[in-house]
């Protein structure tokens, strides 16, 4: 019976509150970068819908169930209808791994925020997350146009220029913690009192510019140009194939927000834990659990709001420029932080200063 | 292509860009051929709105074919009209009045603002800065409101008669157009931090579409585009018509000829052109504001040729009259045709995403090239 609980009920439940949770948080994403993108561009945003626009998201999603759904005559069908399949599910089940906040004990259950907690933790987030862009290569290449076909290349190219430097700009944080497990990150984090982005300050922004160009986000929104590919891969998509793609995106724009907070800004902890640790320590257990999924959503807007501010204010890259900024920039930059966190880890093992 | 071989056999694919496209600036098609993101070769296809305005110029007589030229280029559809006006009461011989000048000039002017700002924004787009375009809309609108309160109409707006003006300024005109004036500095600074000094903005436009001063002559430029190349041509100066002498004002003149440069020029000429307004605005005389006329317009058997320096060029008017009352034939030289030439070579060997780059920053209307 235990077994049962323990194994089936509590992560269900907890499946269940993330996948609600995470289509909410997506729907009212949207809303919310319309509604900033529009405050930067002195206008209102949408309004129409509800007070304020504020039931703008729902009826996006009906108008989108309710859209004719088109295949291309000559598009292969079955890849046509896998691949926004394929993009959607990685970037929803990589939150299984993402610590919202730390465990706590109630009613003698042990009970943690989070799904479960992968030894193999970030390996697990950096592949899965990769094999979303899959289907949008294949949703270019089944399309049979060729406006998505160019969009699908480059998308793979991108893909292949920035993960490496997204990998390695991660390997200074594993380094200092010594975990491939993102709950232990966070609690190494807490343990040692300094975020990582005070070690790692370096490796945290070579991350976020990875991240923001893994997500196929202005300024690296090549695969979608608008301008130049009227809408890249997904040209040809309509209707609730097309929404597939479009909560993709945007679960792929908190997935990376996410791991930028766990690696990098503490995760779940509050902030300046040393100064004003004394006020959170006195919270009760089951409260300040759920505090530590307050101040992990408010980091994780603060990132999601970034994402909005970059498009508002940025032009595009050039595809040539792309390949450039991620090989001859980002990739030794990321590989001498490597090199570097090693070198002064070392030394400081050497000296004695840390065990 | 056969149905058996697939789009990755061939190694070079053909792009039809347009005449649906979002940044082909209207119903333009160019057919791409390209080598992976590389562009082989590019051709232009026109005249999906073509409505044969010369041949309408033809058989209306010369007062009801202005509001037919509004349309045309119809971004900036003041210096049509005062382009043809001006060529006729040339025929005619006919003199302005002074104060009417003076309108004209101011209107002319903050027509080019508009049209400058409908590029930039248009332009920022297509390289994905979209915020620049929104800003560039606000300030247009503030021109388009003093046009809506001179004649009623914001667009083709059919401002002036052959012989003058039609309606007198309006009250507080002057006070419109220098609160408009006080502001619109700040607001193109505003443009400048977002775009002249962004590191990706100078990587899409610094090397991209150059064409050099000697190329720029022989293939027709004019206006910016030919100034963004260094060449200093501008008709208000070489050739002054309407009230231009009395202003002074600088041609602003780039030195690679690039896309950047171009960006630089007309930016710069926003200022100008400000700068006019408020100098004319300033010492706008009184008196009448129509020449005196006969009601049935009918020029000497004769033709002419007159240009005006409209926001994208030498806009110029070849009228030839048989003494009627309608043209016997009413060419438009319209400046996008001829800068549109200019594409093949610019963005031969370039990337994709560079022929909307140099699209845009020819800054063509297709109204006015199809007719």
């Amino acid at each position: 019976m235990d077994f049962a609980i323990d194994y089936i009920l509590i992560p269900l439940i907890k499946i269940g509150v993330i996948f609600g949770a995470l289509s909410l948080v997506i729907a009212y994403l949207t809303f919310l970068e319309r509604k900033v993108i529009a405050f930067m561009q002195v206008r209102l945003g949408p309004m129409r819908v509800g007070p304020y626009g504020l039931l703008q998201p729902i009826a996006d999603g009906v108008k989108l169930m309710l859209k004719e759904d088109i295949v291309p005559s000559q598009a292969d069908r079955w890849i046509f209808t896998l691949a926004p399949i394929i993009t959607l599910i990685p970037a929803f089940i990589v939150f299984a791994v993402i610590p919202f906040g730390p465990s706590f004990t109630i009613l003698g259950k042990e009970v943690a925020l989070y799904v479960t907690d992968l030894n193999i933790g970030v390996l697990y987030v950096l592949s899965i997350s990769s094999v979303g862009i899959l289907g949008i290569i294949l949703g270019g290449w089944a399309s049979n146009s060729k406006y998505p076909l160019l969009g699908a290349l480059r998308s793979a190219a991108q893909m292949v220029s920035y993960e490496v430097a997204l990998g390695f700009s991660i390997m200074g944080v594993l380094m200092i913690s010594g975990s491939l497990s993102l709950v232990d990150i966070v609690n190494g984090q807490k343990a040692s009192g300094i975020w990582n982005v005070f070690l790692q300050p370096l490796g945290f922004i070579l991350f976020f510019i990875c991240g923001v160009a893994e997500n196929n986000r202005a300024p690296f929104d090549l695969p979608e140009a608008e301008s130049e590919l009227v809408a890249g891969f997904h040209t040809e998509y309509s209707g609730f194939r097309f929404s597939l793609f479009f909560l993709a995106e945007y679960a792929a724009m908190i997935v990376i927000s996410s791991m930028a907070v766990t690696f990098f800004w503490g995760g779940w902890l509050p902030p300046f834990p040393n100064l004003l640790g004394f006020i959170w320590d006195q919270l009760p257990p089951v409260l300040a659990a759920l505090s530590g999924v307050f101040w992990f959503s408010l980091k994780v807007l603060i990132f999601l709001y970034m994402y909005l501010w970059f498009r508002a204010s940025w032009p595009r890259y050039r595809y040539d420029q792309l390949m450039q900024v991620g090989w001859r920039y980002l990739m030794p930059i990321a590989i001498g932080n490597v090199i570097i966190t090693a070198i002064v880890i070392l030394l400081l093992e050497r000296m004695g200063v840390i065990a | 292509m056969s149905t058996n071989e697939t789009l990755f056999d061939a190694s070079e694919i053909t792009v039809s860009m347009g005449p649906q496209h979002p940044s082909t600036h209207g119903v333009l098609q160019v057919k791409l051929k390209l080598d992976g993101e590389r562009v082989i070769d590019a051709q232009c296809v026109i005249g999906y709105l073509h409505r044969g305005v010369e041949k309408l110029g033809e058989v209306q007589t010369y007062g009801q074919f202005v509001p037919t030229l509004d349309r045309m280029d119809y971004i900036a559809a003041v210096s049509n009209c005062v382009g043809y006006c001006e060529t006729i009461e040339k025929l005619l011989g006919a003199t302005v009045p002074q104060r009417a000048q003076y309108i004209r000039v101011i209107m002319t002017e903050l027509n080019r603002i508009a049209s400058h700002l409908l590029w930039l924004g248009t332009h920022a787009l297509d390289i994905g800065a979209m915020t620049v375009f929104l800003y560039a809309f606000r300030e247009r609108e503030e021109i388009l409101k003093i046009f809506e309160n001179y004649c009623g109409a914001r667009l083709t707006t059919h401002m002036f008669r052959i012989g003058g003006a039609q309606y007198e300024l309006y009250e507080g005109f002057e006070d419109q157009v220098r609160e408009f004036l006080r502001t619109f500095p700040k607001h193109v600074d505003e443009y400048e931090t977002l775009l002249t000094e962004n590191r990706i903005w100078i990587g899409r436009t610094r090397g991209v579409g150059t064409i050099s001063a000697k190329d720029a002559i022989d293939v027709g430029l004019t206006g910016p585009s030919l100034r963004g190349s260094g060449v200093a041509w501008d008709l208000r100066k070489a050739k002054p018509y309407s009230a231009y002498p009395d202003f002074e004002f600088d041609i602003p003149v780039g030195e690679t000829g690039d896309t950047y440069d171009r960006y630089m020029v007309r930016i710069e000429e926003m200022r100008q052109s400000a700068r006019i307004v408020a100098q004319a605005v300033e010492k706008i005389p009184d008196g009448p504001i129509m020449a005196k006329l006969s009601k049935i317009i009918k020029p000497p058997v004769g033709d002419i040729y007159h240009s005006i320096e409209a926001p994208k060029g030498e806009l110029g008017y070849y009228i030839v009259s048989d003494g009627s009352t309608t043209a016997y034939r009413a060419r438009v030289r319209p400046p996008s045709f001829v800068n549109l030439q200019a594409l093949r070579q610019m963005v031969v060997g370039h990337m994709v995403a560079d022929v909307v780059a140099v699209i845009g920053t020819l800054d063509i209307v297709l109204g006015e090239i199809d007719r």
